[in-house]
């Protein structure tokens, strides 16, 4: 009764004053995840030592670390870290993005079959030895597969100008399934002194042996990605509401669309391009938001940025320590969080998934 | 010498048409500052495409739309819609936001992209909640409200985009009789403040009791318009929407009430007719 009263006058502060209260909230969670996570490990390293060595290696000199402790950080758990942070972000904007577009709360890059694409461009790149010529080819294709498989699932699921529930979950299982093919396929093609290795990896989503080439790839199209979607993110509180209502209110909604869905697929793609596919991150993490904030885009986007990153940097934490000295592979985590959390929003949504 | 006074809202041989069919056809619609307009006319006769087409939210196929004398099509997005105002006719799914949120979505066109609503678009809205009687729910979702209170909520967002025009479509569908005189003197209310009301109404007295002028539509074009006496006749009732109808005074406000006595094609036993007569006095 009292939580739920302090819930409602949270949701009654301005945008600007939740967003000053939950960005700080969120970055202190996320730079306390990344920190205990850089001290977890095989080689036990001081919390101290923790600081200083990841310090050094953001160019700032302290007291001198341990050689392989600062190796340890520099060459291994940072980067890792860094791009698990990059590809929840991704992941928990778009979809935040795509739940709103969609106007549907069911819409993950991964369910709808958007990373699936990505993942096929990724794969395609890599069988034909592109990436070994070019090291853009991999996050371009990415990008490239899953625009397109956004825009399969879009062209499927607004057939007639309205997007039904159960439509848009079905032309997902159908895109996943023949991208899911077409991978396969892909992998039987391809000689058997080929890099078999590298594709098996695009089948599940995973942070592991992740470098600083890794961030180069992801981190600048995912910045860019993420502004525009920050910039369009009062827009989208009215596209969710429907064309009529955000026409008349002064979007122009052809535009707006095709601007979010690129960006969208930019992010998607970039964080398939790093990671493979990472499934339910972009589910739950507006999910879990919105019951705190409120359904407001402009809030509710860059809290999503910051939320996913958490996310995925607790599943990645779960999975490196769980089983020493094996690990899991993150996505595994995040399934098994995310599928019980799927579950639950199809009961809870019945009415409207059955509603054809 | 002053220059006349361009009309309000000035379309000419308006037109929107999809590949299959043609949904209006050479509509020709002028009002003047301070005029309440009612749209009349049998479902499918083009009412809710009209509003769309003149709130550009449809794309027309043909003819001119003049704002106060400008292009509508010289006009950006954000200039229409702090124009024109658009009240649906069913309200959308509204994702969770609150009542207040929706109506401060009136204030987007009126603010920077980036930029939160200040305390003067809160006092805004806040007024325009007080006007409808929605500020007792201000922080309930819509999926709580009831089908008038809901139509009340996204009255209020029109009135806080402070447009000059406010498009109605069937605001009074679905509500109370208590509710449908509250709306309508509402919005009669603003238009004898100097807002232009285009509404489409179902019922045929009701818009004849509020309306300066009504628009008869069938199939897509104009039937008749002018005052509700010249509009509402049986003859005219008979082409829009196919009935036999008689015409007298409401004794209490004069204005011409539509009795229905069935359709034009039926042949209606006599008695009944004089037993309503003589009801009537």
């Amino acid at each position: 009764m009292d939580g739920q009263h302090t819930l409602r006058s949270f949701r009654r502060l301005g945008v600007g004053t939740r967003l000053a209260i939950g960005l700080p909230v969120l970055s202190v969670l996320v730079v306390a995840t990344g920190l205990i996570s850089l001290r977890l490990g095989p080689v036990p390293i001081k919390t101290l030592d923790v600081v200083w060595a990841t310090l050094s290696t953001m160019g700032i000199d302290g007291p001198a670390v341990d050689r392989t402790a600062q190796l340890v950080i520099e060459q291994i758990r940072l980067p890792r870290i860094i791009v698990g942070a990059a590809v929840g972000m991704a992941l928990g904007l778009s979809g935040t993005a795509m739940q709103g577009l969609f106007r549907n709360p069911m819409a993950d890059p991964g369910i709808i079959g958007v990373s699936s694409g990505g993942a096929v461009g990724a794969v395609t790149a890599i069988a034909i030895g592109l990436v070994d010529l070019f090291w853009l080819a991999l996050p371009v294709f990415a990008f490239v597969g899953a625009a397109l498989a956004l825009l399969l699932v879009y062209g499927i699921a607004a057939v007639g100008g309205r997007i039904s529930m159960a439509t848009l979950l079905l032309a997902g299982v159908a895109v996943n399934a023949f991208l899911g093919a077409v991978i396969s396929a892909i992998i039987y093609l391809i000689p058997s002194d080929g890099p078999l290795r590298e594709i098996l990896y695009w089948l599940a989503g995973g942070l592991d042996s992740r470098s600083w080439d890794h961030v180069r790839i992801a981190l600048p199209p995912i910045a860019v990605g993420a502004t525009a979607l920050a910039l369009a993110a009062r827009d989208l509180n009215l596209l969710a509401l429907g064309d009529d209502e955000a026409r008349s209110l002064g979007v122009r909604t052809g535009a707006t669309r095709t601007a979010l869905l690129v960006a969208s697929a930019l992010v998607t793609g970039s964080a398939v391009a790093v990671s493979g596919s990472i499934a339910f991150v972009g589910l739950v993490t507006p999910h879990v938001l919105r019951l705190v904030l409120g359904p407001d885009h402009r809030v509710l986007m860059p809290m999503s940025a910051f939320g996913g990153m958490l996310f995925v940097m607790l599943a990645d934490m779960a999975a490196r320590t769980l089983i020493q000295p094996a690990e899991f592979r993150v996505g595994v985590l995040t399934a098994f969080v995310g599928a019980p959390f799927f579950v639950f929003l199809l009961i809870k949504n019945k009415r409207q998934v059955y509603a054809l | 010498m002053t220059r006349p006074v361009p009309p309000e809202v000035d379309a000419r041989r308006l037109a929107y048409a999809t590949e299959n069919r043609t949904l209006i056809q050479d509509v020709d619609l002028r009002t003047a500052k301070g005029e309440f307009v009612g749209l009349i006319g049998p479902n499918g006769a083009g009412k809710s495409t009209l509003l769309r087409t003149l709130a550009r939210v449809l794309p027309r196929t043909a003819g001119t739309i003049r704002l106060q004398g400008r292009d509508l099509d010289t006009l950006s997005a954000r200039e229409v819609a702090t124009n024109l105002a658009l009240v649906p006719q069913t309200a959308p799914y509204t994702q969770g936001f609150h009542a207040m949120e929706l109506v401060l979505m009136g204030r987007y066109p009126h603010i920077g992209r980036l930029a939160a609503e200040g305390a003067a678009d809160i006092d805004t809205a806040m007024d325009a909640m007080c006007l409808t009687e929605t500020d007792s729910f201000a922080d309930r979702t819509l999926e709580t409200l009831s089908g008038g209170e809901r139509q009340r909520v996204f009255l209020a967002r029109a009135v806080a985009q402070h447009s000059r025009v406010l498009l109605l479509d069937e605001p009074t569908a679905n509500l109370d009789i208590l509710h449908q005189l509250k709306i309508l003197s509402l919005v009669r209310r603003f238009v004898d403040e100097g807002l232009t009301a285009i509404a489409a109404i179902h019922d045929l007295n009701m818009a004849s009791r509020y309306c300066d002028r009504l628009v008869a539509l069938s199939e897509g074009r104009i039937l008749a318009q002018g005052e509700p006496a010249v509009v509402l006749t049986p003859a005219i009732l008979a082409a829009a929407f196919g009935i036999r109808a008689e015409v007298y005074a409401d004794p209490v406000t004069g204005s011409p009430v539509v009795s229905p006595i069935g359709p034009a094609d039926e042949q209606v036993p006599t008695h009944e007719i004089s037993q309503g007569e003589e009801q009537h006095g």
